[in-house]
């Protein structure tokens, strides 16, 4: 079991003829992700990694049915690519890009909202169900099947955190990246709501940082409605106030989004959590036990 | 992009939003010429920082020659650390109320936001929660009349100011959405007897849209270094401390940084080199570290799209053209692991699995040059 995708999930790749999305097309299929078909736009009589490539999202929907989409496409052009795929029906669109200007990020939202489609990032590492679909850039070795779902705001911060849990034989339902932006649009709550129900998760890992509201958030939703289990780690407890670390989330600004309001909602809400990534596996176990 | 007052006010005279006249100056001579084109004058600083007032960046002078006194005084002054290099002199406007407005990014709603409340002057933070309206526009129909009429309603505005800002409103809301704005905040909003008009400026413009903004100017307030990786792609803060760190994604740069806290380092940096950076590029990241003459440095690697073996040569490679002496501690896993680590050891520089055992390592190594 996992949430949003699994392995009937039929995925397209925009951008496929690009370094990018050939090189994690190949990684994609890889993990046993099924691909029905990329999209770049006047090269559909060529194929990458044996799948078929189409002009545009339409051509590929009349063709076969697609639960989802992932976007390697350069950050002005991601708006049009992303719009597309939710014209054509998508309902998963899985944003890869950095630097997508905010009122495109904004557009999307609104418009993914009305045609009822989940969007994922952007600037996110994406979605994998461990065992079963991998839509995203991800390296495949780490994430192995398991009880513990894991939400997390950013990338490789992500994977060391996932790689201590496989170094300590715990697996994973579904992993998300929501992305590092300031306008994203699955969020904690939406993702938290999902592990509640799935009934192979048992527990579940957030992973936040400084910055913006969600986490304080997420806590008040863990407080009301979550009976599993959730431990956290956040970073930037040792960053500065108004400097911007990276994301653009990642910035502290008017006392908002600092980490100690952070650490005391989600403990005020009976979150553990951890001091350093090490020791998430051990909470982990005691929450799973 | 942070825009200074002048330029924000720039932008609103282009969209037809009335602000006060005024002459931007750069000497105190000019002030005092200003003032006596002007009367009774406004003088203010014209620095990225807020509470300019509180700080004494801003005065009031009644005179050419109190203006040129005032302007000296300011030049002369450092606000939050920076320097004024621009004055800018404007009319003194006779307020009858002061307002609050502005639009920004509702990450939350994922949305644009109106923040609007007749409680505009002080600090934002300090108005009542009650009394700041928040209306969340679909960015899909834009700013509709009715919104604006809904919030009129919700902020209690009498009938003659209601006209004023049912004008207002829209044209602030075009500027922040054909300029890509982050920010488009006016504190305050003064009504005076010739209607309403725009007292400050406070304009912040997506640093990801300026591409398409090419006739807007490009403002820079960071450090030579932070300016330098800005150049190559690199998302670089400088700190305080004796401890370089250079890791790949932002999440686990801030990490390590809490972590070297931890263990009781200090941090002198964030630089996160993103993810697969060649070698040309990782080399440039680390001479940039080198620059900021570090006692220590640590290179924390989880491979993911950035493979382990480029960072390897990148690090040979620089060490051996620059003669790197200062300690380091290199932890490095992921993709081509077991190629970055041959790669290392060829050189006898040891590498970590752990991130734990790096950075302990690393803050061992400061107590001991």
């Amino acid at each position: 079991m996992s949430i949003f995708i699994d392995e009937h999930t039929q995925v397209l790749v925009q951008g496929i003829t690009g370094k990018q999305g050939s090189f994690h097309t190949r990684q994609m299929l890889a993990y046993g992700t099924k691909i029905a078909g990329g999209i770049s736009p006047g090269k559909s009589s060529q194929t990458v990694e044996g799948v078929p490539v189409y002009d545009t999202v339409f051509a590929a929907v009349e063709k076969q049915p697609v639960d989802a989409s992932i976007l390697f496409i350069p950050a002005p052009f991601a708006k049009d690519a992303a719009l597309e795929a939710l014209d054509a029906g998508v309902k998963i669109i899985v944003l890869i890009p950095e630097h997508i200007p905010l009122h495109d990020a904004m557009e999307i939202m609104a418009y993914a909202g009305h045609k009822g489609a989940i969007v994922v990032g952007p600037n996110t590492f994406g979605l994998v169900s461990s065992g079963s679909c991998k839509i995203g850039i991800m390296p495949n070795q780490y994430f192995i099947p398991g009880p513990v779902g894991v939400v997390s705001r950013s990338g490789t911060l992500c994977y060391e955190i996932v790689g201590h849990l496989t170094a300590n034989s715990i697996g994973t339902t579904t992993v998300v990246g929501l992305g590092g932006d300031r306008v994203v649009g699955l969020n904690f709550i939406d993702v938290l709501k999902e592990f509640e129900k799935d009934q192979a998760t048992e527990a579940v890992i957030l992973v936040g940082e400084i910055g913006g509201s969600s986490e304080e958030e997420a806590a008040a939703f863990i407080a009301a409605s979550m009976s599993k289990p959730v431990v956290a780690y956040l970073a930037g407890r040792s960053a500065p106030p108004g400097k911007r670390m990276g994301h653009a989330g990642a910035i502290i600004e008017r006392g908002t989004g600092t980490f100690e309001s952070k650490v005391k909602a989600l403990s005020e809400a009976g979150v553990v959590v951890a001091d350093l990534p090490a020791n998430l596996p051990r909470l982990v176990k005691s929450a799973l036990t | 992009m942070k825009l200074y007052e002048y330029l924000g006010k720039k932008l609103f005279y282009r969209y037809d939003i009335p602000v006060p006249h005024g002459k931007l100056v750069e000497s105190a001579e000019e002030a005092a010429e200003a003032a006596a084109e002007l009367g009774e004058v406004v003088i203010k600083s014209q620095v990225l920082t807020g509470k300019r007032g509180k700080a004494g960046g801003i005065a009031f002078a009644s005179s050419s020659v109190e203006a040129e006194n005032e302007a000296e005084r300011i030049f002369k002054m450092a606000l939050n650390g920076l320097p004024v290099e621009k004055l800018l002199v404007e009319e003194k406007l006779q307020i009858d109320q002061e307002l609050y407005l502005a639009l920004t990014v509702d990450g939350t709603a994922r949305c644009p936001v109106v923040l609007a409340s007749l409680d505009g002057g002080m600090d934002v933070e300090d108005v009542a929660e009650e009394r700041m309206i928040k209306w969340p526009v679909d960015i899909t129909i834009g700013l509709q009349d009715y919104m604006v009429r809904e919030i009129c309603r919700l902020m209690d505005i009498k009938d003659d100011l209601k006209k004023e800002f049912i004008k207002f409103l829209p044209k602030l809301y075009r500027l922040f959405r054909e300029l890509d704005a982050e920010l488009a905040e006016i504190n305050p909003l003064a009504l005076t007897p010739s209607g309403l008009v725009a007292a400050d400026a406070k304009v912040t413009i997506d640093d990801d849209a300026l591409y398409r903004h090419p006739q807007l100017p490009r403002i820079k307030e960071k450090t030579a270094l932070e300016l330098k990786a800005e150049e190559l792609d690199l998302a670089y803060v400088e700190l305080d401390g004796d401890i370089a760190v250079m890791a790949n994604g932002a999440g686990i740069t801030m990490a390590t940084l809490d972590m070297v806290q931890h263990y009781g380092g200090a941090p002198a940096n964030f630089l996160d080199f993103g993810g697969g950076a060649d070698v040309e590029k990782t080399s440039q990241a680390l001479e940039l570290l080198l620059g900021t003459e570090p006692k220590v440095l640590l290179i924390n690697i989880f491979g993911g799209i950035t493979r382990c073996d480029v960072v390897a040569e990148a690090f040979v490679r620089v060490r051996e053209s620059k003669g790197i002496t200062l300690p380091v501690s290199f932890r490095l896993v992921g993709t081509n692991e077991a190629e970055g680590r041959a790669i290392l050891e060829k050189e006898g520089i040891k590498t970590f699995t752990s991130m734990d055992d790096a950075v302990r390592h690393a803050v061992e190594l400061t107590g001991t040059t």
